[in-house]
């Protein structure tokens, strides 16, 4: 049973990482929907919003170690160049745009990710300061709670697609 | 017991506003770097992840930037959070459009 460092990386950065982003938003989106005088008491907001804190600054932090490993450690080896002759399945962008059938992975899919993935970190740490800030005061804020709520759910939908491609690309053209 | 005092909107309008502003810096480089050869290669700080790492680079320059800047105009201050929310939706949208590759490619040189 083996594991070379470049595999180990990329579960880190997909399946850890991205995947502990994207697992842990079912909760935070639960908690922000919710965070409603009218659906919870005083102390169950006071005790929400510091499980909701916590979360969305985790979440954000988890999403700013995904990008950072994505491009600065992963996505080099995604693109290096291959000598003449060499072995293409071991350079995956060569590997995908030598074929008709598989050059849009790279120039939708990777293109695509590789950019959109970053806003997720931008807007989950916009999402965990404004929890932060206003604390309790969140549930009584409506336009700001919405605002929030949805920007957490673009957040999530840019590392999805980010995700997403990331598991297509690496089942089509993996990093070894 | 005495209530808290409500805390004014401005420094949540900051940082949703530098989010936007971020978001759409990144959609518009990736567009212009398909535009532009030089501002590609302009923002191809480290050769093996490429123009990424200038228009990511740069994206998160200025939007910590425009954080500092609104943070500071807005601290204290109640902002206009109807306006705010319209012009960072505005700004995402643009992002996201821009970062969607059958739309930068209609610019490659």
């Amino acid at each position: 049973m083996q594991v070379t460092v470049r595999e180990l990386w990329t579960v880190l950065h997909g399946l850890i990482f991205g995947s502990v982003f994207l697992a842990a938003f079912a909760g935070g989106l639960a908690g922000l929907y919710s965070l409603r005088p009218e659906l919870v008491t005083v102390a169950g907001v006071r005790e929400r919003i510091r499980r909701l804190t916590a979360g969305t600054w985790v979440m954000a932090l988890v999403a700013w170690i995904t990008v950072f490993s994505g491009t600065y450690i992963v996505y080099p080896w995604y693109r290096a160049r291959p000598p003449e002759n060499a072995d293409l399945s071991f350079f995956p962008r060569s590997f995908l745009l030598s074929k008709p059938t598989t050059a849009a992975w790279h120039t939708f899919g990777m293109e695509w990710k590789e950019h959109v993935g970053w806003f997720a970190p931008i807007l989950a740490t916009a999402v965990a300061f404004v929890v932060a800030y206003y604390g309790p005061q969140l549930a009584r804020e409506e336009r700001v709670r919405r605002t929030v709520l949805w920007l957490f759910i673009v957040a999530f939908a840019a590392a999805g697609v980010a995700g997403l491609f990331g598991a297509f690309l690496n089942k089509i053209a993996p990093i070894r | 017991m005495m209530a808290e005092k409500p805390k004014p909107s401005g420094p949540a309008a900051a940082a949703i506003l530098a989010a936007a502003v971020g978001v759409f810096v990144i959609g518009l480089l990736t567009t212009l770097a398909e535009v532009s050869a030089g501002l590609k290669s302009a923002l191809n700080w480290w050769n093996p992840a490429g123009p990424l790492t200038g228009k990511t680079g740069v994206g998160v320059i200025v939007w910590l930037i425009a954080w500092a800047v609104l943070g500071a105009g807005y601290r204290g201050k109640t902002a206009d959070m109807r306006r705010i929310t319209l012009w960072s939706w505005i700004l995402i949208l643009l992002g996201l459009v821009l970062t969607f590759p059958p739309v930068f490619e209609l610019f490659v040189e």
